[in-house]
């Protein structure tokens, strides 16, 4: 027996015996998980989430959510007698008086930036594997909605301290508000209870940013967490990795040992970040002034791409029947991210309709065999990246000595062309990538030993490739095109009709672009066009893989 | 608490060094250049001699741009009839002057004039047409200074284009703002009173004397003070935090995920 199963079965059996509900105990811990670096990023948002938690906890004991006026006499003396509101003095207090509060604010604001970034980092890694098909939509969407509202909470505690940065974040935040056609200057006196900024903002915040958001962030996540161990986790193709199976390690005690690993490492840099880095020194900053503006005004950086959607869009207010609308700040603030975001949210059924494939998928693909998936996930990357840079563009245009009005003008010219030219790149290098994984099944690898033959000619030796190499490189299926309708069928299928039917057809052709598929070590058979029987992919049904959970320990 | 109480002293003791350094600096300048504070344009502190001196090193060095009689030269330099001993105090001893391009805005370079051949170029434009004199010592010394009422006008005034601490930043047209960790508090006095370049001039009755005392003395209070939080990551705000968010955290944090899983258990 081996020493996984004693540990196994000792627990189990420890825990059996005591709670009596040990079967369910006994599947959570026998769940195996696949072992793949890139599986870890959801884990350091989830970790640096509970970090969050912990600090911003000890936080509300210090901090008064109140715009009440107070005169400063602390311990920061170049600040001493500034009038400013009670929640300013007192994030000063947090970072100058309370033991340990400077420290609690920067793991605070450290883990905020690592939260937010591992989900972006995570949530490329599920787009470029395909991770987020059938049957793990519902986790997509749920994804992207915790997404959107982490960035909420994050500018929403941003806020909080009501410095000068926070200040000009707010009142940006208001002009969007405004901004809205007709009920802006509605939406905006109910959020400020009134004139900007007024006294009820810095309140309504704190109960949004402490109470409210971290519970639907919380529950989302629980529901997140449990749909992944529920429809169990994707694997990379590998030897023996089927539509049907998964293989790795069980939860207990290799997951675990390395998860925790994972979290204490995680804490550990953010300690070691906090300790050594300095994060929103608002005492520099000073109070929020409505008549002032700093220059290096920047949002934390998951509102980068709102503040560069700002500063990119040309000045267009129109005045129509007194109304002023004022796109210069509506479309920038909503066309951009709606793209991401609504993009984001629609494509796993985009993609569903333009494939036809309605199958499950438990194997990743590598992103090279999707080509177009990958193609638009590198587009959107570069259109986010450059609307991103914009928002930082003084900081860029001062530190490489260029002039301001450049940096905008290459960034208005490359939010459309980027994105057009990462895609058409982004295609070939995949393509070629393909090409190069079929020469080696082909041909094997090159060996570097040159043979002459008796007959004079000379040839390079190869060796196959390994078998698990094997295994990864005949995984790409590749998608059979849709059929198209034949000239002579009398009633073509309602799918394919007019012109959404043209237009999925075109889509289709796109999407299904690929070399022909490889064939393995030595089988020459070639095919005509390379893609596989459409039933290879679709209808291996979740049966199969709840009783083969396997984790090869035996 | 010690952290605290540590930097407190330190910070108290900072003070009391640039507050010394100041005094002295400016005992030394009054002993130097005489009576304080009168406009330059009656010439009386400055003797003869003096703007003899500095009209033969204006020839020499300053008139192929400016004029013999620095009336200016069109295309090449302005005139510098008026702009006054604290222009070209404040131009030469950043190292502005005596340009090396035409063209706005020239950065700094090293000082090539030694402090007497200043005040002696500096007495000599101010006897052309009079301007804002060089400030003396307790002009610009930040003690008894109003640091709340500073912070106030540094923010409302500054840093639009300096920062929220002087670290710089750019302006429209491929200006810049230059970082204020260098000037001394003589040369922010001069920047506010003549408005180099791209800067407005903040005359008396923007900011009043006493208030750009105070400007000053906050300028140099928290550009030398520590930073509690760690390293500065260069003040400049949420961008460099970002950057550092991204290879300090998350891309350390991927090679941990890959260490941990790169040991594989054998199957
Ligand atoms: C290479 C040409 C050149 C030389 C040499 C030069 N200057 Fe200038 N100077 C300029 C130009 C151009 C400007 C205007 C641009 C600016 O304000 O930075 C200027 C501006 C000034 C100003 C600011 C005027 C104002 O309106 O505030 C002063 C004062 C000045 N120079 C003094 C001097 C002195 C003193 C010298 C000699 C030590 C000198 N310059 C040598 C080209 C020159
Ligand atoms: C409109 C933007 C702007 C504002 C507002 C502004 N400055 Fe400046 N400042 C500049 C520019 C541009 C320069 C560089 C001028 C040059 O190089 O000739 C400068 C230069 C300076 C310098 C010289 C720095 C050095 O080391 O050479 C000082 C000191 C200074 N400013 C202080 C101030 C103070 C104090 C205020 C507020 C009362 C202020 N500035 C407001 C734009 C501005
Ligand atoms: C239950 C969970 C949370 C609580 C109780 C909490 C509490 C607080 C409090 C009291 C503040 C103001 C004090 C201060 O600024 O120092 C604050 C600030 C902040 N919070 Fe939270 N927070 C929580 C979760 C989060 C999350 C999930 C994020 C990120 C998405 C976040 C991002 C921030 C940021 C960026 C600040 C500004 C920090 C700074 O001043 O440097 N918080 N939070």
């Amino acid at each position: 027996m081996s020493t996984t199963e004693k540990a196994l079965e000792g627990t189990g059996r420890f825990l059996d015996d005591r709670l009596h509900g040990a079967s369910g105990l006994n599947r959570f811990l026998r769940k195996i998980f696949p072992d793949h670096w890139s599986f870890l990023l959801g884990e350091i948002a989830l970790y640096t989430f509970i970090i969050l938690l912990l600090t911003g906890t000890f936080l509300t004991l210090f901090f008064q959510p109140s715009m009440t006026e107070v005169t400063y006499h602390g311990v920061y003396t170049p600040l001493d007698g500034v009038r400013m509101s009670e929640a300013y003095s007192s994030t000063l207090n947090i970072s100058f008086d309370v033991r340990g509060g400077l420290l609690m604010r920067q793991i605070h604001h450290w883990a905020a930036l690592l939260f937010i970034g591992a989900i972006m980092v995570h949530m490329l890694r599920v787009f470029f594997t395909g991770a987020y098909r059938k049957p793990r939509e519902f986790n997509w969407l749920i994804g992207i909605i915790i997404f959107s509202i982490a960035i909420f909470e994050g500018l929403f505690g941003y806020s909080l301290p009501d410095d000068l940065l926070s200040g000009t974040g707010l009142k940006i935040t208001q002009g969007v508000l405004e901004s809205f056609p007709i009920v802006g200057t509605y939406l905006s006196f109910f959020l400020f209870g009134g004139q900007f900024p007024g006294h009820d903002i810095i309140p309504r915040l704190y109960v949004i940013h402490v109470l409210i958001i971290p519970a639907v962030l919380l529950a989302l996540i629980a529901a997140h967490v449990f749909l992944t161990f529920h429809l169990k986790h994707t694997q990379f193709p590998g030897k023996g990795r089927t539509n049907a199976n998964v293989v790795g390690a069980p939860m207990y005690p290799y997951f675990m040992a390395k998860t925790g690993a994972f979290f204490f490492f995680i804490f550990a840099v953010l300690a070691l970040l906090s300790t050594f880095a300095q994060i929103n020194p608002i005492w520099l900053f000073g109070p929020y002034n409505p008549s002032a503006i700093t220059a290096g005004s920047q949002p934390d950086f998951y509102m980068g791409a709102l503040e560069g959607a700002l500063r990119m869009m040309p000045n267009w207010v129109w005045n129509v029947a007194g109304h002023t609308f004022a796109f210069n700040e509506f479309i920038p603030a909503l066309l951009p991210l709606g793209i991401i975001f609504g993009g984001g949210a629609m494509w796993p059924f985009i993609e569903q309709w333009v494939t036809g494939d309605r199958g499950e998928h438990h194997i990743l693909d590598r992103p090279r065999n999707a080509p177009t998936r990958t193609g638009i996930g590198v587009a959107a990357v570069v259109f986010y990246g450059v609307i991103w840079l914009e928002g930082a563009n003084d900081v860029i245009a001062n530190h490489l000595d260029i002039s301001l009005f450049l940096t905008t003008w290459i960034a208005r010219i490359t939010v459309i062309v980027g994105p057009i030219i990462a895609y058409w790149v982004t295609k070939r290098v995949c393509l070629g990538l393909q090409r190069k994984d079929a020469h080696l099944l082909e041909h094997g690898i090159e060996t570097g030993i040159i043979r002459q033959l008796p007959n004079g000619a000379y040839v390079e030796a190869t060796r196959p490739v390994s078998e698990n190499d094997e295994a990864v490189l005949i995984s790409r299926t590749g998608l059979p095109p849709l059929p198209a309708p034949a000239a002579d069928e009398e009633v073509p299928a309602k799918s394919m009709r007019g012109g959404m039917g043209r237009m999925r057809l075109a889509l289709n052709r796109v999407v299904t672009e690929g070399i022909a598929a490889p064939t393995g070590n030595g089988h020459g058979e070639e095919h005509a066009n390379g893609h596989g029987e459409p039933a290879a992919i679709s209808g291996q049904g979740d049966q199969g893989r709840d009783g083969q959970d396997s984790g090869s320990s035996s | 608490m010690r952290p605290i109480t540590s930097l407190r002293r330190h910070r108290v003791a900072g003070y009391a060094v640039v507050l010394l350094g100041l005094v002295g600096a400016g005992a030394a300048y009054t002993a130097v250049a005489g009576q304080p504070g009168t406009a330059a344009a009656d010439a009386s502190p400055v003797s003869r001699q003096q703007i003899a001196e500095g009209q033969a090193l204006f020839a020499r060095t300053c008139a192929s741009c400016h004029g013999m009689h620095a009336q200016g030269i069109s295309g090449v330099g302005p005139s510098l009839i008026g702009v006054g001993a604290a222009a070209v105090d404040f131009q030469v001893s950043t190292g502005r002057m005596p340009g090396k391009v035409t063209g706005a805005e020239m950065p700094p370079r090293p000082v090539v004039f030694s402090q007497t051949q200043i005040h002696a170029l500096a007495a000599y434009v101010a006897s052309l047409g009079g301007g804002p004199a060089i400030p003396s010592g307790d002009q610009v010394s930040p003690a008894g200074a109003n640091l709340a009422l500073g912070q106030q006008l540094f923010i409302t005034n500054c840093a639009q284009c300096h920062n929220f601490s002087g670290a710089g930043g750019a302006l429209t047209s491929g200006k810049f703002a230059p970082p204020l960790n260098h000037a001394t508090p003589t040369q922010i006095y001069e920047a506010m009173q003549t408005g180099p370049e791209a800067m407005p001039v903040f005359s008396d009755t923007t900011i009043t004397p006493a208030q750009k005392r105070d400007v000053i003395a906050y300028v140099t209070k928290v550009r030398g003070q520590p930073d509690p939080g760690g390293f500065s990551l260069g003040r400049v705000g949420p961008v460099t935090e970002g950057l550092v968010a991204f290879l300090g955290g998350i891309a350390v944090l991927i090679f941990a995920a890959m260490w941990i899983t790169m040991k594989r258990r054998e199957s």
